[in-house]
């Protein structure tokens, strides 16, 4: 006769509920850093008590497109470079939402990058969460808007030689009120600065950047997801305030980090209502709770 | 169903271009958002739109592009209201993808393509009918919609508050396939009273959280029913291949099932969704098919070939799409052949042609688009086939 083997349920992770664990197991390669921005994410919302009935989150197409599909919220998984318009008709039909938009470097900058720079313009209050690992990880691994020079991608086997984007300096000169960048090692630092942007009103945007040890630290001889984090550790400098154009990535030159950009300027809906109001006076109706008779 | 909203309801005599009284049937409708990119010979229904919106409690934002417009609507509609966007040719090219958006993730919306000569930047100012095709055919992958087509000011808001009824009952998107003369010409529209105008709601779901199934079609429509962001029900939404629940899932099995439903809720009900105007079909010869603009050019040729003792009827697609196979079945038979006109080199005369199954014969009247036909040649074409 066995004796009968008692295993005792773990304690549930505090952010398995905001996960949709029915989906489980996801797709994500093992070392990838999108689950690490995952983790933050939740614990952010868990640590700002945010409602989450009343927030919303928007991806694109690609490998950090597919968070929306992970996390039990009002989710939308949209199409390849346009998270960032559909969630300006989220969130200008029911003003009281939060939309987060959280995509990658190819569908926002690349794709979606016309879209970004016009959200940004407008200041559309919409918190961005942009998931940077250099590379189109989705469908094996090709030259994006931000791979650094002189790397090997399936598409650049001699190397690249086009410019990446400075993501920082683009979103702060396109407009957005708060900018930060962050590795996938700076875990509190990253959940920290997800939790400012929920209360900062306006366009906001989190670079963070993140391995993709399959395709793009392999290629480039630059070890495991383990190594990349010692690279990160090591390489990482902590700059608040730092000259965005200064903050551009290089294949293995330092990576500043904080937060850069923090300030002031009316959100798109505000100056909408402000200006209507003031120009119609009371012939003015604001579009208000979504009714649809 | 239920009645519009008065607010925003004009109702009287207006004497309004086809453009203004889209715009006018929309908000009727309870369009709330629209979100716009300026395009020749449409932009004057959003024109008019923004500047309604302030004043009837609905938001309008002009886009970057077509391709932001057409998603902007989409998102709008997942905030709860009820949106719509307006384009023309070469914007309609760029909004491709989100008619595969809006039709994978049942998402109801209406867009208004004020057709233009193509391709490419072709005759901004100038009319055609050759986005019928692109309509139902430009974006990837199997689908069905809705198309309808007005002849007039008054239809463009008839038929645009039609649309936005059938994309909620469907959960589809729905296209108002106009063209720059119908845009563009000048007619009285009567606007009703509020209550006089009936409406399809949004129908949200009022099913437990924990169970409610996004996908899950209900009715003879077999349409699911709708939730929206905020309302607690924590949905999924996805242009991937997806369950009942919303969830990504890429199997040939999940495929079928759910691209068969997106097909067959609407070639199921097609009969019900067909809108044709038939006259003088009984006992015809020839029948003259035509759509929008062209049907009133038809029209006059119809009434010369009748002059000259010819016995000729008419029917009018005031849906294209889903094509009503049925009425043309059921004529074919009986008659010499039809005549089909519209401005474009040859599109709906094929689903003329594959409804007639060679019963009787087809002739095509043609036109590359700038202008309308003259109505000799479609009288041509009439006398041609009743010989």
């Amino acid at each position: 006769m066995s004796t009968p083997i008692c295993i005792q349920k773990a304690p549930e992770n505090p952010v398995e509920s905001f996960l949709r664990t029915d989906r489980m197991p996801h797709i994500w390669c093992p070392g990838c850093g999108i689950g690490t921005t995952v983790n933050c994410f939740t614990r952010a919302l868990i640590d700002s008590k945010t409602d989450l009935n009343k927030l919303s989150i928007v991806s694109g197409i690609g490998c950090t497109g597919r968070v929306a599909g992970y996390v039990n919220l009002d989710s939308f998984h949209t199409t390849h470079g346009r998270a960032i318009p559909f969630a300006t008709g989220l969130k200008l039909a029911s003003p009281e939402m939060t939309v987060v938009v959280y995509s990658g470097d190819g569908d926002l900058f690349a794709i979606g990058g016309n879209h970004l720079i016009h959200a940004a313009r407008r200041n559309v209050d919409l918190k961005v969460i942009c998931v940077n690992n250099l590379t189109y990880a989705m469908t094996g691994g090709q030259t994006g808007p931000a791979t650094p020079l002189d790397v090997i991608t399936a598409t650049a086997p001699y190397g690249t030689y086009d410019p990446a984007f400075n993501l920082p300096y683009l979103v702060e000169a396109a407009g957005a009120v708060y900018v930060a960048r962050w590795t996938t090692f700076h875990v509190k630092q990253l959940a920290k600065s997800m939790q400012e942007m929920f209360k900062k009103k306006g366009f906001c945007f989190i670079e963070v950047v993140s391995p993709c040890p399959t395709l793009y630290q392999r290629r480039n001889k630059m070890g495991d997801a383990l190594d990349t984090m010692k690279f990160y550790k090591e390489v990482s400098k902590v700059k608040h305030g730092a000259p965005t154009n200064e903050v551009g990535l290089s294949k293995s030159g330092e990576i500043i980090v904080g937060k850069f950009v923090d300030r002031e300027r009316p959100d798109f809906e505000t100056m909408m209502k402000a200006h209507l109001e003031a120009s119609l006076g009371e012939k003015y109706i604001p579009a208000e709770a979504p009714t649809c008779s | 169903m239920t009645h519009a909203d008065p607010v925003g309801v004009l109702t009287g005599a207006h004497f309004l271009d086809g453009d203004h009284a889209a715009c006018e049937g929309a908000i009727c409708a309870g369009a709330r958002f629209s979100a716009g990119y300026p395009i020749t010979p449409s932009t004057e229904v959003v024109e008019r739109f923004s500047h309604r919106a302030p004043k009837i409690g609905a938001t309008f934002i002009q886009m970057e592009d077509e391709l932001a417009a057409s998603i902007a609507i989409l998102g709008a509609v997942w905030g709860g209201v009820k949106a719509f966007t307006v384009t023309s040719g070469p914007g309609f090219s760029l909004m491709m993808e989100h008619i595969g958006y809006a039709v994978m993730t049942e998402t109801p919306c209406v867009f208004i393509d004020v057709q233009r000569g193509g391709p490419s930047t072709g005759l901004p100012t100038l009319p055609a009918q050759a986005d019928m095709m692109q309509v139902k055919w430009g974006s990837h992958g199997d689908y069905e919609i809705i198309a309808l087509c007005p002849n007039s000011p008054q239809e463009c808001f008839d038929l645009t508050i039609k649309a936005f009824n059938l994309s909620e009952k469907y959960r589809v998107p729905v296209f108002v396939m106009m063209d720059e003369v119908v845009g563009h010409m000048t007619e009285k529209v009567v606007i009703p009273r509020a209550e006089e105008i009936e409406i399809e709601p949004r129908h949200f779901t009022t099913q437990d959280k924990s169970s409610f199934q996004l996908y899950a079609p209900v009715g003879e429509e077999q349409t699911p029913e709708m939730a929206k962001a905020g309302d607690g029900y924590k949905v999924h939404v996805t242009g991937l291949t997806h369950d009942e629940r919303g969830y990504p899932n890429m199997t040939p099995a999940v495929q079928e099932r759910m691209v068969k439903r997106l097909v067959t809720k609407i070639r199921d009900n097609a009969e019900k969704i067909c809108i044709t105007e038939q006259n003088e079909v009984e006992g015809a010869d020839v029948v003259v098919v035509s759509y929008g603009i062209t049907s009133r050019v038809a029209q006059r040729a119809v009434e010369m070939a009748r002059a000259k003792g010819l016995k000729v009827g008419t029917v009018r697609l005031i849906t294209a799409w889903p094509f009503p196979d049925h009425v043309i079945r059921a004529i074919a038979p009986k008659v010499k052949g039809f005549v089909v006109a519209e401005l474009n080199l040859g599109q709906m005369v094929r689903e003329v042609e594959r409804s007639v199954a060679g019963k009787c014969r087809v002739a095509h009247v043609g036109h590359a688009g700038g202008t309308v036909h003259k109505p000799e040649e479609i009288l041509k074409a009439i006398e041609e086939v009743a010989r």
